[in-house]
């Protein structure tokens, strides 16, 4: 079930998989992907599982396939470093190419590729600006109102008679909104942290995801770490 | 008994002790022994007496000749503390004997000066841990420093054999008998029930065998229980109706130690014994979350006899030998029978004296449980364990450790491993998958083998990739993962300054788990350490507090007991219970109270278990007695819970204690066929379905991730946080599993959640036992015996995957859709803004 909001005026649904779907310009949106995280961390020393371009591939195609869009804006960081495109095995390309296909597939840059993805399809653009929003990888203290962005790897930290709960989320305050991380590997920064202060106009909203559901948490209601 | 040892037995007045000259026999005889014999028998002379005698009978070192002399004997402890305690015990005969031979101790804390200095001239007898024989044995060094190895002295063998450590000391065994052939065994045990698990463990080679020396048993203990009469409370886990009693006992004791099983009920005892004392007897306290220091001090201040009481925690269940101590006091039920043999045994370190102890029970199903204990231990009877298998993610970071030494041969290195014990009937399979599992992390897709961490030379021996990865590897070594700890920091709270992310603490009182502290809000004032303090905030790793003494202050609970009610205790409550002829041991009023469950229900017979349902509030309850012990009830809990979800009969929640479980629904449950629903087949689809999902499997598979060395606990520059470590491991168990669900660790996590943290194996003979014997008794009210648990209720969590579920409702009820902004609005104006503008702005 998707949390429906609208940013600076624009319907979105910030949907469980982590992505931003924008019905009017049937835009999805998905923010730091860090394809090859895996692979990265092995070339020095740290084995962790090979799996992770596949699986963050297969959450995009899911949320691709269930909604048919026209635009897929990556908004950065898609690459986890600038030999990640090297190391991408063949079907992982052959993958991204079918993503390109019949629809337009901009990559927004971010500062782990920051070089671009040199030959796979696709626009690399610094930003892009569409509806009234502007979609940048890195969200700008004080910026105009409708900035999507991504970058810091929200996610919110809830306390409960039970215990503790961390999971990924989208953070707005109607007017701009932070993605969480996409990718299968990627970790989160409390949107407690000082990271965050500085970008909302006013203590924003936070949607959770947990399993098939984004839940929608004030922001008084969350603990730091 | 050579000279000068028979010399130096007869100038004290002394006899050798015939285990000590048994365990002088099987190693002149150049075979493995284990020496088996209560503590105050001599067992660590006994140990060290065959290498004393080799070592005086050598020819006294030429001058200029340091050096040339290997490592002789090898003395591993399972405590730090132990291995400096015994150099200093066994310098004493050493030196008035007048013999050369050099002995040292090498723990964590030795100086890299005495370290490089060791290596360099190993002297005659080392006494070191588990981990620092790991760290030796990935030493490039290591064949040439143990050619000379004569014996190896294992102490407290039977707290070590049965866990990871002990799975990662039987593969440095292995090693060392590959690098010293002719090198001996020594093991030295506290009673145990079944020594050949121990002996199978220290050698399981049939060529080797291990001989089995008993030393004679001490005076039998004398074991008191505390009957509070009229006082025993039906519910609760202080027993804090029997505070006064204790203070009274430790009066009169010349030392006490007053055990306790959990580190709330030691701060809490501690509290309360000073609110009584008086007498201004000097009282301390030890716990795992004290300060090393601070407990360094207690430690010596006992040794010194200058303590007239230690409440501690299992910290205490080792340790070194305090010959003033004439009483052990047991608060809250010991849960096994060994354990607490060992804990008596800390009383009065003299063979010919009688230990002395007390049973101190908090409720009155303790009560049993203390009596159950108090027969064993008069006839000497122990809880059995289970033969151990070892682990791979133990087994993988031995082998990258082997390949760091030297390069090794794979089918000898196979041969070598399954000479350690839990590894003897490793298939060569498994063998492997835990060297794919260091070299390349063990993935199907084979994406990383040019990574590799291990890497195969020309000649087809293995050897780690480069220095870097050795180094990585060094700092890693070891089989503990414990929950990552915060400091505890003192800071003055004066001049209103303010608590930031840069704020630094003073001086360290302790440590704890980073999930404790939720219980606390900023502000709140709790006990810790004896003292009571207020939490003034918390930084990346630090927990800043102030001294608040006087005020009115919380205790967090650490949870319950970590030690589950034995098997072999559990039958011996459940037999106790049903034979009213042993009730007249009981207290009048606890005896009265089994006649009163007698009444209103029914006591089961010893080989039934009773169910009982009834309503009470708004809800239908289901209580079992099981006595299987927390664990296990918890998991069959969540089982149950899940059947009668089929059963649509509204699970709302449970709770356990080590004797009852309680699940409380919507409708009725009366009717339901007791039979079917404790039906063993629920250990099939639906313990996997819900054992993966679990926060347990979580912290299981990030304790093999971080042994295996698949993720690193500390790199060059610091330990990582744990919530850096969660992040990464909790996102590969997601990913692992839905790409390769047979993966190593995966199977290693499911087996130590199934082994240690929910009791399958307990559970499996629990429902093959009750099979047929269920005795359910529709009651219409709650029966006395199920007072017990559901007064548990709203003091315990329910865990499993529904807690998550829970907090988010908590989180966002309320929550309109159509109105969110207006609320944002609202919050924004109160006092939820957040701060704009003052902090610095960071990127990740």
């Amino acid at each position: 079930m998707s949390l429906r909001i609208r940013v600076n005026g624009a319907a979105a649904e910030c949907r469980a998989s982590g992505a931003l779907w924008l019905d009017g310009a049937r835009a999805l949106i998905v923010a730091d992907l860090h394809l090859e995280k895996g692979s990265a961390y092995a070339a020095r020393g740290q084995m962790l599982p090979p799996f992770d371009t596949a699986e963050t591939l297969s959450r995009l195609e899911t949320e691709v396939e269930a909604l048919d869009p026209t635009l897929v804006v990556l908004l950065g960081d898609t690459l986890h470093d600038a030999a990640a495109e090297a190391r991408l095995a063949p079907e992982a390309r052959a993958r991204l190419a079918c993503l390109a296909n019949r629809r337009r597939l901009v990559w927004v840059l971010g500062n782990h590729d920051a070089a671009g993805p040199g030959p796979l399809p696709g626009e690399a653009l610094a930003d892009l600006e569409l509806e009234g929003l502007t979609f940048v990888h890195e969200p700008r203290p004080r910026a105009a109102p409708g900035e999507v962005a991504g970058h810091l790897h929200p996610c919110a930290k809830l306390k409960g008679r039970t215990g503790r709960l961390r999971r990924r989320c989208f953070v707005t305050d109607g007017e701009r909104i932070i993605l969480p991380a996409f990718g299968a590997l990627t970790g989160g920064l409390n949107i407690r942290d000082t990271a965050f202060a500085g970008l909302f106009s006013r203590a924003p909203l936070a949607g959770v995801l947990h399993g098939e559901r984004v839940h929608p948490v004030a922001f008084a209601a969350l603990a730091a770490d | 008994m050579p000279e000068p040892f028979a010399a130096w037995f007869a100038a004290r007045g002394w006899t050798p002790r015939p285990h000590q000259l048994a365990v002088l026999a099987e190693a002149r005889a150049g075979r493995h022994a284990l020496l088996i014999a209560p503590t105050g028998g001599g067992k660590t002379l006994a140990g060290f007496l065959p290498s004393l005698v080799e070592l005086a009978g050598r020819p006294p070192r030429r001058p200029g000749e340091a050096g040339a002399r290997g490592l002789h004997t090898l003395y591993i402890s399972p405590l730090k503390a132990l291995a400096v305690d015994v150099e200093r015990n066994l310098l004493a005969p050493v030196t008035q004997m007048g013999l050369s031979i050099a002995i040292e101790s090498r723990t964590g804390d030795t100086g890299v000066g005495r370290r490089e200095r060791q290596r360099r001239a190993p002297p005659d007898i080392l006494l070191t841990t588990p981990e620092q024989l790991a760290l030796f044995l990935a030493w490039e060094g290591a064949r040439s420093y143990f050619a000379d190895l004569r014996r190896v002295v294992i102490d407290e063998v039977h707290a070590l054999w049965p866990s990871k450590r002990g799975d990662l000391l039987a593969l440095g065994l292995a090693r060392l008998s590959a690098l010293a052939p002719d090198m001996t065994l020594i093991g030295l045990s506290a009673t145990v029930a079944e020594p050949g698990l121990i002996q199978d463990w220290l050698s399981p080679d049939p060529a080797r065998p291990v001989s089995l020396v008993r030393g004679a048993g001490g005076a039998p203990p004398v074991v008191d229980l505390l009957l509070s009469q009229g006082r025993v409370p039906w519910v609760g886990h202080t027993a804090h109706h029997a505070m006064a009693e204790v203070y009274d006992a430790i009066r009169q004791a010349r030392s006490a130690l007053v055990f306790v099983n959990t580190r709330f009920q030691a701060e809490f005892a501690f509290q309360e014994l000073w609110r009584l004392n008086e007498d201004n007897l000097p009282i301390a306290l030890h716990h795992g979350s004290l300060a090393a220091e601070q407990r360094r001090k207690v430690e010596a201040a006992m040794s010194r006899g200058e303590l007239r009481a230690v409440v501690c925690t299992s910290t205490l269940d080792l340790g070194v030998d305090w010959g003033d101590v004439d009483l052990v006091i047991q608060v809250a039920t010991p849960k096994g029978a060994s354990r607490m043999v060992q804990r008596i045994g800390r009383a009065n370190h003299r063979l010919d004296e009688a230990s002395r102890a007390l049973f101190v029970p908090a409720n009155r199903f303790e009560m049993l449980e203390c009596q159950a204990a108090r027969e064993a231990i008069a006839e000497s009877a122990f809880d059995h364990e289970r033969p151990r298998q070892g682990a791979l993610d133990v087994l993988a970071q031995h082998l990258m450790g082997l390949t760091c030494s030297e390069p090794c041969d794979p089918d000898a290195l196979y041969e070598e491993v399954r000479n350690a014990g839990p590894y003897a009937s490793l298939e060569r399979s498994g063998f492997d998958a835990a060297l794919d599992l260091a070299a390349t992390g063990g993935y199907a897709l084979r994406a990383y083998d040019r990574f590799a961490r291990i890497v195969r030379r020309s000649d087809g021996r293995l050897v780690a990739r480069n220095r870097e990865t050795v180094l990585r590897h060094r700092l890693n070594v070891g089989a503990i993962v414990s929950a990552a700890m915060l400091a505890v920091r003192v800071v003055s709270a004066k001049g209103g300054r303010k608590i930031g992310p840069q704020t630094r603490g003073g001086r360290k009182i302790g440590e704890v788990e980073e999930g404790y502290l939720d219980v606390l809000e900023i502000g709140d004032t709790f006990v810790f350490a004896g003292q009571t303090w207020r939490l003034e905030g918390v930084t990346g790793t630090e927990v800043l507090v102030s001294p608040a003494p006087g005020e009115e202050a919380r205790m967090p609970s650490w949870g319950g007991s970590k030690f589950a009610l034995s098997t072999f205790l559990a039958a011996k409550v459940r037999a106790m219970m049903s034979d009213e002829s042993r009730w007249s041991a009981l207290p009048a009023d606890v005896a009265e109270w089994l006649g009163l469950q007698r009444e209103r229900s029914i006591i089961p017979a010893p080989d039934e278990m009773l169910v009982e349902t009834f309503p009470h509030g708004q809800r239908h309850f289901l209580v079992a007695y099981p006595f299987e012990g927390r664990l296990a009830h918890t998991t069959l809990c969540m089982l149950l819970t899940r059947r009668l979800e089929r059963l649509r009969v509204g699970p709302v929640g449970f709770v356990c204690n080590d004797y009852a479980l309680a699940i409380w629904t919507v409708r009725d449950l009366a009717n339901l066929d007791m039979d079917a629903l404790f039906e063993e087949d629920m250990l099939g689809d639906d313990l996997e379905a819900w054992l993966d999902e679990s926060p347990l499997m979580k912290s299981a598979f990030k304790a093999c991730a971080l042994i295996s060395g698949l993720i690193e606990r500390r790199f060059a520059g610091g330990e990582k946080t744990s919530r850096q470590v969660n992040i990464s491991t909790d996102l590969i168990y997601e990913v692992l599993r839905r790409h390769q669900s047979d993966h190593l660790l995966l199977r290693c996590a499911r087996e130590d959640a199934a082994q240690g943290m929910i009791d399958i194996a307990r559970l499996a003979d629990l429902l093959c036992r009750i099979r047929g014997k269920i005795r359910h008794q529709a009651l219409e009210r709650l029966s006395p015996f199920s007072v017990s648990v559901i007064a548990e209720i709203g003091r315990q969590a329910s865990p499993g995957q529904s807690a998550a579920s829970l907090i988010l409702e908590d989180a966002s009820a309320g929550y309109d859709a159509q109105r969110w902004t207006q609320d944002l609005i609202a919050r924004a104006v109160g006092d939820e803004r957040m701060d704009i503008g003052n902090a610095e702005q960071s990127g990740p």
